[in-house]
């Protein structure tokens, strides 16, 4: 018997071999570095390799231009247009994450736990706080999330499109519950996304089973051969395809399986928020289009009629829900849930401008949720009066487990002191504590505005935009009425993205409009930005010039992504 | 026995791990039932490859089994994180997230 090796083009390979390869190197610098020297090298590690898959990108660009792309791995990837695209999203939100979370900020410490593994609240977890410890592992987790996201819209068979969702899945369950401050509130949503995205993966595992069933193949184009040729056995194929694409849903955050966004946005560390609210959305959206323009476009009268319900069904629950929400990253969570109904449109367009409309869409959407969550970051409490210290480290603990209301104080009875000197605490994420921001931290209150206002699609920022093209794609693919929708949904999303501004800049921080404010806004927390080492600072003002940019001046990039947003059959 | 008997067994396997996933409260139960449900996915992957005669859906099978292995991985050290925090391991316990 011989063996024949596989033949392998690596060059294609390239932007997803970076942040592969520096995560398992990142895994052994965690073994055998010393501890003061791993936090710089696995920083530097990873903006290295993220910054190498961007520039791999770019050199691997006019080829495929030219050529349409390539098959490599047997058929396994390709790497095409619209994968050359949403790596390049991918690799450089990833990058602005990675700075977020990087920074520990003028208080010294990052947003994870100096010891995941200890016990909430126990003397194990404060005696590795004073010690000064951290979790340099979230770094080579992010690496290997961000691998599996590039690899996820590039798959050319539904084998590889599981092993790239578990893979980009599986550490972002771990980094879900790993925030320093609320712990139990981010446990409980690593536990709640664990177990719902394993029924979903579940699902997408036994969908891919039965259109193997089907088929006889995994190879998309295999499928989607056997779409239009082979006869009865639609029941295998219908049911094949509607798991695979709850799978896929689910990973988007489209309704009815949103159930997990809000909680899991909500509990986890903000600087991953960010990451997964933008690169997941990214990359699921990237298999999704996939999936739904090369495997099933012969299946689209079938499908329709459920990609059309959830479409409206999440544009109208996203928004919504988010005009009662008072807890801003909550907010966030539901308007990223809206923006998924919005993308859906493009996706169900089925036209060649859905391509490059939904393509655009991700990176502008995709710049103002990494930038928005870092702005959420900064934003802190601080204890109103004197805390003994080992309450100061239990207080997020046993704000987070109810023991006491969220905003009061431990020492109950006690006037609150403005102390500068009172620890920094958690994210000051309720809406009434974001009151007059806008007049304590002008230049801080307007980038958010301006990411509120790309989320809200204004015009002149990257939001609009994005909007304008799907929605367009959407008529021009006759799926005029989810335009419609789309278009009174974003003008009813824009109400709560103008309410949160008036709160910043026309509220006076001692309450206002807002009624539960006025009640114990005294001794409510006193609301601190704190400062940046400077990587944060960076990374937001990178989103906040991208979100101009794509604004004003959308064309060059338009133009770049029409030119090759034709996916290999 | 006909093929197709594996197939019904798989899907009433995999009807059961979504009930347990769905109706049962214990995290590790309810992580027992993705687990039932990645093999009645396999079952039904070989039997199909043996049905269609190629060897894909057996090679499709081994990637499964490594997966769930790292899912239980992932999966137990959430649990007991969570479960040496709040001593239970229920479900209904977890209720500080709400909208």
């Amino acid at each position: 018997m011989i063996f024949n090796a596989p033949d392998i083009a690596w060059a294609q390979l390239t932007p997803v071999l970076f942040p592969l390869g520096a995560a398992v190197i990142g895994v052994l610098v965690e073994a055998f570095a010393p501890r003061a020297a791993r936090r710089p090298t696995q920083l530097a590690l990873s903006l290295l390799a993220l910054l190498g898959s961007i520039v791999s990108v770019g050199l691997l660009w006019p080829d495929v231009r030219d050529t349409g792309g390539t098959e490599v791995l047997g058929g396994s990837m390709l790497v095409d247009g619209p994968t050359l695209v949403l790596q390049a999203v991918i690799a450089l939100l990833a990058l602005l994450a990675v700075l977020i979370a990087a920074d520990r900020t003028s208080t010294g410490e990052d947003a994870f736990a100096p010891q995941a593994a200890s016990v909430p609240g126990s003397g194990y977890e404060e005696s590795a706080r004073r010690a000064g410890l951290q979790q340099t592992e979230v770094f080579p987790l992010m690496l290997f999330a961000t691998g599996g996201m590039m690899i996820f819209p590039a798959t050319g068979d539904l084998l590889t499109l599981f092993v790239a969702l578990e893979v980009l899945s599986l550490p972002l369950y771990l980094l879900t519950g790993m925030a320093r401050r609320r712990r139990l509130l981010s446990q409980e949503a690593s536990m709640k996304y664990f177990l719902l995205g394993a029924f979903a993966s579940a699902l997408l595992l036994f969908g891919i089973v039965l259109l193997y069933g089907y088929s006889g193949s995994l190879r998309y184009s295999d499928i989607a051969a056997a779409v239009t040729t082979t006869t009865g056995m639609d029941g295998l194929l219908l049911v094949g395809a509607l798991l695979v694409l709850i799978g896929l849903l689910f990973k988007v955050g489209a309704v009815p399986f949103h159930s997990w966004t809000p909680d899991v946005y909500q509990g986890a560390p903000t600087p991953i928020t960010g990451f997964m609210a933008a690169c997941t959305k990214v990359a699921a959206f990237g298999a999704l289009l996939r999936v739904f323009y090369t495997v099933l476009p012969g299946m689209r009268w079938d499908l329709e009629p459920m990609m059309w319900t959830v479409a409206i069904a999440t544009m109208v629950v996203g928004t919504v829900i988010a005009l009662v929400q008072t807890d801003v990253k909550r907010v966030l969570a539901y308007s990223s849930i809206a923006h998924a109904g919005f993308v859906l449109t493009g996706v169900i367009a089925l036209a060649q401008s859905g391509i490059t409309a939904v393509l655009f869409y991700l990176l502008a959407y995709g710049a103002a949720t990494v930038g928005a969550f870092g702005i959420v970051s900064l934003v802190r409490e601080r204890a109103t009066a004197e805390v003994p210290e080992a309450a100061r480290a239990s207080l997020g603990v046993a704000v987070a487990a109810g023991v006491l209301p969220a905003g009061s104080d431990t020492t109950t009875g006690a006037d609150p002191v403005d102390d500068a000197d009172a620890p920094v605490l958690g994210e000051a994420t309720d809406l009434s504590q974001w009151a007059g921001l806008g007049r304590t931290h002008p230049v801080l209150a307007t980038t958010f505005a301006l990411f509120l206002l790309s989320f809200a699609g204004i015009p002149l920022t990257a939001g609009f935009t994005g909007k304008f093209a799907v929605f367009s794609a959407a008529v021009d693919g006759g799926a005029w009425p989810l335009a419609l929708i789309g278009v009174l949904a974003s003008a009813a999303a824009a109400f709560f993205y103008v309410r949160l501004i008036v709160l910043m800049f026309f509220t006076s921080p001692q309450g206002g409009p807002l009624s539960d404010a006025d009640a114990d806004a005294t001794t409510r927390p006193r609301t601190v930005v704190v400062v940046s080492q400077g990587y944060a600072v960076a990374a937001i003002a990178v989103c906040a010039v991208l979100t101009v940019l794509l604004g004003v001046l959308p064309g060059p990039v338009l133009d770049a992504i029409a030119e090759v947003a034709v996916f290999l059959p | 026995m006909s093929l197709t008997h594996y197939l019904v067994l798989s899907g009433i396997l995999f009807s059961i791990g979504a009930a347990t996933v769905l109706l049962r409260r214990n995290a590790i139960i309810v992580f027992m039932g993705v687990e039932l449900m990645l093999n009645a996915s396999n079952l039904a992957l070989v039997t199909f490859s043996r049905l269609h005669g190629n060897l894909t859906g057996q090679v499709m099978a081994f990637f499964v089994m490594v997966v769930a292995a790292a899912e239980v991985v992932v999966g137990l050290a959430i649990i007991v994180s969570i479960f040496r925090t709040r001593k239970s391991a229920s479900v209904d316990d977890i209720n500080l997230l709400k909208s």
